[in-house]
């Protein structure tokens, strides 16, 4: 398998290296020796059934769940329990959440403009100047002076892409961006993915969109009971899937 | 659209009509009444009963208020004066009013100074209170315990600038050194300050006589200006003591978490009252003998550690309902737990605490009343004590519970009436 995840690297930089990583919820055993290398400029798609573990693979690696056994290395940093160095990854990697968790209380500039003011101590008329240029680039700048209760979901999902941007990540996690969206609003925050992923991002995203995966990722894991069972370009992946369980799950999302 | 009807359909309007007003009877006061008093006949019934019971209780009420006696020295020649008339005795009032407000035994010549105080804390309030004030003006906030502490209590004006001053530079070495460390940080600056405050305490005897008002000690504050110290001081710190409670009680420190534990499950047991005793008598029997610890500061602590209690626990409320995803959203952008806590999870949990901590604001300013039963002379211990035990004015009753009723109703009622405002402010979905 290592041999196969060379074989579609994109660059020689790693990016994240996760290696023999295990985590319990108590006594559950969530992920199993996960072994991981993403390198710069990788897109990758993260696809499994409920409960397989594929978010909290990815909540791993900026730190959002803590991991009992094994190594994470992100952009050189490796993630110990020690406060400032999860502080330092966590502000050079940016996360999409299904829930969006955009701040209700600050309007949607001072969502964007938050994190840089305050973690990158950018001043306040430069940050708003960059929460403006990536306002633009999701295409709702003239919603800046609004609150997040105020704007559509897939609005609201743009802006958290957005504000996730506006701290110049060098990775970028989603955690099933899609999946709280009315079917009219997901293409909307596909499109902002797609236009990140074009501009060479890298990105790790958790979705059970496969049109997004075959037409952006150059890789697709299948994650099922906590193990990485099958990675491959999607191409391959879709077309000539190896394990049964994969074949199992494709039968079933691309079947009706 | 047109274009599709034009094909289809002979005539479209392509005009409104004029709008015609509704019925009168569907509109205005006739509609209102109809809807609301007359809707059916059990509720004109009630409605006509309702109108009844509040003629009687005003026909009783409004003579008594209007046709009151001001002007009278003794509740006797009130009775001469009204001889048989319905009408108040409200002559205590303004006999008393003095020891209504400061109490029996404030100088009198000083009543300038508690007044300009309550003047001023309008001003010191406004800035936090309304956030469209320009900021400046919290510099008064900052400024204004020290004053008022110098103007209620009189003496040499150098003892607030000096615990002002070792205040100031506890928190300089704090902010210097709170980059090594928190601990340092703390540490460093409660030391400097108590340094700052002793070499200050050894220097202002000499110069006593600096910009001195008359003093006047603990003992001698009464009046409904003892309740206004007792709870504004309270109020205002309770709540951040409070806060640091309810986040101490969410900590994932097992020390921490249960000193707050501890705490508010001890205080929140424990009546009012008995604290208020354990600081009047018990607290002397633990201080080294020959210490004086002022009253009023032990019963503000009391208070305090009370209200905060409850403020923890309305504050733990508010934390318990935000979504996990808040603090998520605020680790995924790299904030440490301060910044979060400060910017995203507080204000959130806050707004949404604002009911239960005005709830408790109001209920503890009038639990302020309680310190009348360890003998100090309050609005209600003034009325209880000096005033109705004396000869001039004995029977006086509901002239001066009123009073004292009108007085509180009014603070809780501002109290209520602000904290409404603030939610309508802080509402940030359609509008």
């Amino acid at each position: 398998m290592a041999e196969q995840a060379k074989a579609l690297q994109v660059s020689d930089e790693v990016a994240i290296s996760i290696q023999g990583m295990n985590k319990w919820y108590g006594t559950f055993h969530v992920l199993r020796d996960i072994d991981l290398t993403v390198y710069r400029g990788e897109r990758i798609v993260i696809a499994g059934p409920s409960g397989s573990g594929k978010s909290t693979l990815i909540r791993c690696i900026n730190a959002l769940e803590e991991h009992q056994k094994g190594l994470i290395e992100v952009d050189g940093t490796v993630l110990s329990s020690d406060v400032k160095n999860i502080d330092k990854i966590r502000s050079e990697v940016g996360m999409c959440f299904q829930h969006f968790n955009l701040f209700p209380h600050l309007t949607i500039l001072e969502n964007c403009t938050l994190a840089p003011i305050w973690v990158r101590k950018t001043p306040k008329k430069e940050a708003e100047e960059i929460a403006m240029h990536f306002l633009e680039k999701v295409k709702i700048p003239d919603q800046a002076d609004k609150y997040p209760g105020q704007l559509s979901g897939g609005q609201q999902q743009r802006v958290a892409i957005a504000r996730s941007l506006c701290m110049r990540p060098r990775i970028m996690l989603f955690d099933e961006p899609t999946s709280a969206l009315d079917p009219e609003m997901i293409k909307e925050v596909l499109d902002t993915m797609v236009e990140l992923a074009e501009e060479g991002m890298t990105m790790l995203c958790v979705t059970h969109e496969m049109g997004f995966a075959r037409q952006v990722a150059n890789r697709v894991i299948f994650m099922d009971e906590g193990q990485i069972v099958e990675q491959n370009e999607p191409e391959e992946f879709f077309n000539n899937p190896q394990s049964p369980r994969t074949q199992l799950f494709l039968s079933q999302i691309l079947g009706h | 659209m047109s274009d599709t009807h034009a094909q289809t359909v002979t005539y479209v309007r392509d005009t409104m009509l004029p709008q015609a007003a509704p019925p009168s009877t569907a509109q205005g006061p006739v509609k209102w009444l109809r809807e609301s008093l007359f809707s059916s006949i059990p509720y004109t019934i009630l409605t006509i009963a309702a109108l009844y019971v509040i003629y009687v209780l005003l026909s009783g009420f409004l003579p008594w208020l209007l046709g009151g006696v001001w002007t009278t020295s003794n509740i006797r020649e009130c009775r001469e004066v009204l001889d048989g008339a319905a009408g108040g005795c409200f002559s205590v009032l303004a006999e008393r009013w003095n020891q209504l407000l400061f109490g029996i035994s404030y100088p009198q010549d000083g009543y300038w100074r508690p007044t300009l105080a309550f003047v001023l804390l309008f001003v010191a309030v406004a800035p936090v209170l309304f956030s469209n004030l320009p900021r400046q003006l919290l510099i008064v906030t900052a400024l204004y315990p020290f004053i008022a502490f110098w103007l209620i209590w009189g003496g040499s004006l150098l003892v607030p600038v000096s615990a002002l001053l070792s205040i100031v530079i506890g928190y300089v070495v704090y902010g210097k050194l709170v980059k090594t460390s928190f601990a340092a940080g703390l540490a460093g600056g409660v030391i400097a300050a108590a340094v700052v405050w002793f070499v200050l305490s050894m220097m202002t005897p000499s110069l006593s006589g600096v910009l001195a008002l008359e003093e006047v000690a603990s003992r001698n504050m009464g009046g409904f200006m003892l309740n206004m110290i007792l709870g504004v001081v309270c109020v205002s710190l309770s709540l951040p003591l409070g806060i640091l409670l309810a986040l101490g009680r969410q900590s994932s420190l097992p020390i921490i978490k249960m000193i707050c534990v501890v705490f508010i499950e001890f205080i929140r047991g424990v009546p009012l009252i008995t604290l208020l005793f354990v600081a009047n008598v018990v607290l002397a029997y633990f201080l080294p003998p020959g210490t004086s610890f002022d009253l009023i500061l032990r019963v503000i602590i009391m208070i305090t550690m009370f209200a905060s209690a409850y403020i923890a626990e309305v504050i733990r409320g508010g934390l318990a309902a935000l979504p996990r995803g808040q603090y998520e959203g605020a680790e995924s952008l790299g904030l440490d737990y301060a910044q979060s806590m400060r910017l995203i999870i507080l204000p959130q949990a806050l707004k949404i605490s604002i009911p239960g901590i005005v709830n408790v604001a109001v209920g503890l300013f009038k639990d302020t009343t309680l310190v009348s039963i360890i003998s100090m002379f309050d609005l209600v211990g003034m009325i209880r004590g000096p005033i109705l035990a004396s000869t001039d004015w004995n029977g006086v009753y509901w002239e001066l519970w009123g009073f004292a009723a009108l007085l509180f109703f009014i603070v809780c009622y501002g109290i209520s009436q602000y904290s409404q405002w603030l939610e309508r402010q802080l509402q940030t979905d359609h509008h």
